[in-house]
């Protein structure tokens, strides 16, 4: 983005140590717990929700380990069922609804727009707050003894079969949900006021229309979630009848207003990882995005449409035909604005100058397996193909790839993009190809013969299953086995980068976002001076200009092209 | 071992190969799409790397005519995808008429089969193959699901409400039977097998396990429950009569109408105060708690098969015939 600064954006900074930026402007606990910077607190996020992805993954690990054998030899029955709910609550709640909002959209929103904080930096850090609140309840409930519902808590199971610890599981989500509520809010407020002069709406970067459109989401789902989950604890301590069919309920009725949170939910978690691979992508082949409007729009488009594809989730649930036939036309209906954006990611990639570092690495693997993920999706929105696989391993392995292949792959390339302006560092880049590599093909190997699996019959949750499928199950325990150590890979060198890894300077990728144009890492206050924008996002083309004369790339430049 | 290692379930219904087609149909378009754009991914990352003469030209910015393209053409293919799935999925939701009719109750964690004909199994369904096979199905507990992958089928089994599929097996053989719902501790424990038999075979499987059916052990808890003190067919009813009920319309004290069908019918029984049949006083007590879940399903067999003229007289109280009633010998009771 081309800006007018008030320094030279390359110029030379001086050595991190020596300026004030927002890691060294306090020491002690105490100014990092009650910081209202969006930076510090991204910081606190990040290393909360990296705990929670340790925690979820070895429940996962647990989980895989248990079905190598026909027989599930290593936990009991019971204990299987804690650990998937256990693995389903913490990594959809407390992992992959916050990440990429809550770190790095905490950290760039303000940087990528030109502002100095959030619009509202108390409720930042409340959220934060509120965040460790349900965290914690729901820690303390699976510690304490677990839960085995299932992170769908479907009833009448939920609130009136289980002896578990269903009440205080569920008053940890709903706390957690407020923490989303107002990380919706601030976004969205910071997004409508905090904007630079000549930050218009058609200026902002792809990263930003993706996290208003999460926004909007967490605000108008979430409020749903919480009085689903609050209506089960009714029926379960008070014995007043809303789903339990005894009771004089309802069970399809919580099946509806659960999935009107959890399946635009699923956008909250995909939307923000499509913004950062829109970023990465332009940066990394040097190109202004492919149709930038579509892009945009098709982030609002699957923000609305996602409200309406809910009953999808319940297809042979025992609804009505008529109804699954038009939740059936309408889930085809959002699946256009993800294929609009494959498809201009990849016209994207077209004339560029394509260099293939860690996090463009992360950034095609992210489209790949967001591809697979999405053309299964079309498989299970045909009623007919629904019918067959619904509630089985297809399912799992259709939804990891969205949410593993295509969330944690964008979230890892946004990490490694922008770790060097978050720490002043940069990673490995030899060790961080490697890490890219095997995340790429564990996760493969995981989730591929689940797909088989789950066409062949095997349902899903299920501790012990026929020894027809183990061959099977096996290719995806050793799958998992090689991505865990895929994801311990970045953990461990992105910790040492902090203390050995290369100083980066300001821009080491030559991106043309607002957040580049600033020292690494950012002062407290961001910007020395107010960032003006004069141009779109991702102007490629003036750099490359400029670049003519350093002959660095471009050669074939010294023409310029028609204006833009 | 890894001869035993199936990749691809039995096509075992006449649902399997119309559900398959329409798979590998949309497998067929995505498969193609997918490549198509891997192949230029992998072409674009190789032919623009960063080097001198790449050919780099920043200058694209984007084609209105490329994303109109890439907007309409999946819309295309999309909703021939809709339109085929919601044919194979009504076909399966709409059971032939002379389907052979089943009931199934699942509970944690067993599921418990009747035939019309009184046979009751656990965990196993004896049909014959060739023969469309309705189900009936509730639940006693939380949420099952019916899953036989080898038929295509697969239906959530709710309680308090009764669903319906169908299947029609085209292969003699012994198929798995999955719980596809979560439902607790031993959730996978909840298989069992269903048996396609040839006719004959199955025939003398039927005859081996007569208990009498299930119309016929209704009419015995018709009386036992004291259903005729009310539901009798002569001037001092104190209830409709129930002839000839199922598949009507009734009408009700507050002008709706409902079909009187298996959900009418057990609501009635369970909570007689929901719906009122007009004209009539609400006098019925609940039955909720007395009677489980398969002894309604007998009962409901029983009022199905009521033809007028066969309510039991109301003093009949503990001799019932020694005839199946739905059978075409029964000797009807003179008022």
């Amino acid at each position: 983005m081309s800006t007018v600064l008030e320094q030279e954006p390359q110029a030379v900074p001086p050595a991190p140590e020596s300026r004030r930026n927002y890691l060294n402007a306090a020491f002690g606990v105490k100014s990092w717990l009650l910081t209202t910077d969006h930076k510090r607190i991204a910081i606190l996020y990040l290393a909360s929700v990296t705990f929670m992805f340790f925690l979820g993954g070895a429940a996962a690990t647990l989980i895989r380990l248990n079905l190598m054998t026909p027989q599930g030899d290593l936990v009991t029955a019971d204990t299987y069922n804690k650990l998937f709910t256990m693995h389903g609550v913490i990594m959809v709640w407390f992992f992959l609804v916050p990440v990429i909002p809550n770190v790095l959209g905490n950290f760039f929103l303000p940087m990528m727009i030109g502002a100095r904080d959030l619009a509202l930096p108390k409720i930042n850090l409340a959220s934060w707050y509120v965040f460790m609140a349900g965290a914690a309840f729901t820690l303390w409930a699976i510690l304490a003894g677990g839960v085995d519902t299932g992170w769908t808590f479907y009833t009448p199971f939920s609130s009136k079969s289980s002896h578990t610890n269903v009440i205080p599981t569920l008053i940890g989500i709903v706390i957690s949900g407020f923490s989303s509520i107002f990380t919706g809010l601030n976004f969205v407020v910071t997004v409508h006021r905090m904007r630079a002069p000549g930050m218009t709406w058609g200026r902002l970067p792809l990263f930003i229309w993706s996290l208003y459109a999460t926004s909007v989401i967490l605000l108008l789902a979430t409020p749903v979630l919480a009085i689903a989950l609050t209506l089960v604890m009714v029926e379960r301590f008070f014995q007043i009848g809303i789903f339990d069919p005894a009771l004089g309920g309802d069970p399809l009725l919580f099946q509806h207003l659960f999935w009107f949170y959890s399946h635009p939910v699923v956008y909250v978690m995909v939307l923000p990882g499509m913004g950062i691979v829109s970023e990465i992508i332009t940066c990394y082949s040097r190109k202004t995005i492919f149709g930038y409007q579509f892009v945009a729009l098709a982030s609002i488009a699957i923000a609305v449409l996602g409200f309406l594809v809910w009953a999808h989730h319940m297809f042979v649930a025992g609804q009505s035909v008529y109804s699954a036939m038009i939740f059936s036309a309408l889930s085809y209906a959002v699946a256009i604005p993800s294929a609009i954006k494959v498809f201009n990611w990849t016209a994207t990639l077209y004339k560029g100058s394509i260099s293939l570092q860690t996090p463009m690495l992360f950034a095609l693997g992210f489209i790949a397996l967001f591809t697979i993920g999405g053309v299964t999706g079309l498989m299970l929105a045909a009623l007919g193909v629904d019918m067959h696989v619904h509630d089985t391993y297809f399912i799992i392995a259709h939804f990891h790839f969205i949410m593993v292949g295509g969330s944690v792959m964008a979230y890892m390339g946004g990490l490694h993009y922008w770790w060097p302006k978050m720490t002043g560092r940069l990673y490995p880049e030899g060790w961080a190809k490697v890490a890219a590599m095997l995340i790429f093909f564990g996760f493969i190997l995981t989730f591929l013969p689940q797909f088989v699996l789950g066409y062949l019959g095997m349902p899903r949750r299920y501790h012990a299953y026929p020894p027809k499928y183990q061959v099977l199950n096996a290719m995806s325990s050793a799958g998992a086995s090689i991505l865990a150590v895929g994801y311990l890979f970045p953990f461990t060198y992105l910790l040492w980068s902090l203390g050995y890894g290369k100083r980066s300077g300001p821009n080491p990728w030559k991106a043309t976002g607002l957040e580049w144009q600033t020292p690494s890492p950012p002062p407290t206050d961001n910007f020395e001076t107010t960032p003006i924008v004069t141009t779109g996002p991702y102007n490629y083309l003036q750099q490359a200009l400029t670049d003519v004369e350093e002959n660095e790339i471009g050669d074939q430049l010294r023409a310029p092209g028609p204006p833009v | 071992m890894f001869a035993a290692v199936p990749l691809f379930p039995e096509q075992a219904s006449t649902h399997a190969g119309r559900v398959d087609s329409l798979f590998f149909f949309i497998v067929a378009i995505t498969a193609a799409v997918s490549l198509l754009v891997t192949v230029l991914i992998i072409t674009f990352a190789v032919r623009y790397r960063r080097r001198p003469n790449n050919n780099y030209d920043p200058h694209i910015q984007g084609s209105m005519k490329l994303e109109l393209f890439w907007t309409i053409t999946p819309f295309f293919f999309f909703m021939v995808m809709f339109v085929w799935g919601a044919r194979v999925y009504f076909a399966v939701a709409e059971s032939p008429i002379d389907a052979m009719e089943v009931y199934v109750v699942g509970k944690q964690w067993m599921w418990k089969m009747q035939h019309q004909t009184g046979q009751r199994e656990i965990n196993v369904l004896h049909v014959p193959v060739g023969q469309a096979v309705k189900l009936t199905l509730t639940s006693e507990d939380v949420i099952h699901d019916f899953f036989v992958p080898d038929f295509r089928i697969k239906l959530d089994v709710l309680p308090g409400r009764y669903m319906h599929t169908w299947f029609q097996a085209t292969k003699v053989g012994t198929y798995d039977l999955y719980c596809s719902q979560y439902c607790g501790t031993n959730h996978a424990g909840m298989i069992g097998k269903v048996v396609v038999m040839e006719k004959a075979q199955f025939d003398g499987w039927l005859s081996s396990q007569a208990e009498g059916s299930l119309a016929l052990q209704g009419r015995k808890l018709f009386l036992k429950y004291q259903c005729i003190t009310c539901h009798s067919a002569d001037s001092q009813a104190r209830a409709p009569v129930l002839e000839g009920l199922f598949g009507r319309m009734v009408a009700l004290e507050d002008g709706k109408t409902v079909v009187a069908n298996e959900d009418y019918i057990r609501e009635s029984i369970y909570k007689p105060r929901a719906k009122i049949v007009f004209g009539w006083r609400p006098i019925m007590p609940s039955f909720e708690g007395q009677i489980d879940e398969q002894e309604m399903i007998e009962l409901i067999a029983f009022i199905k098969a009521l033809r007028p003229g066969e309510t039991p007289v109301r003093n009949e109280e503990s001799t019932p015939p020694a005839v199946d009633p739905t059978s075409e010998e029964v000797t009807r009771p003179k008022p």
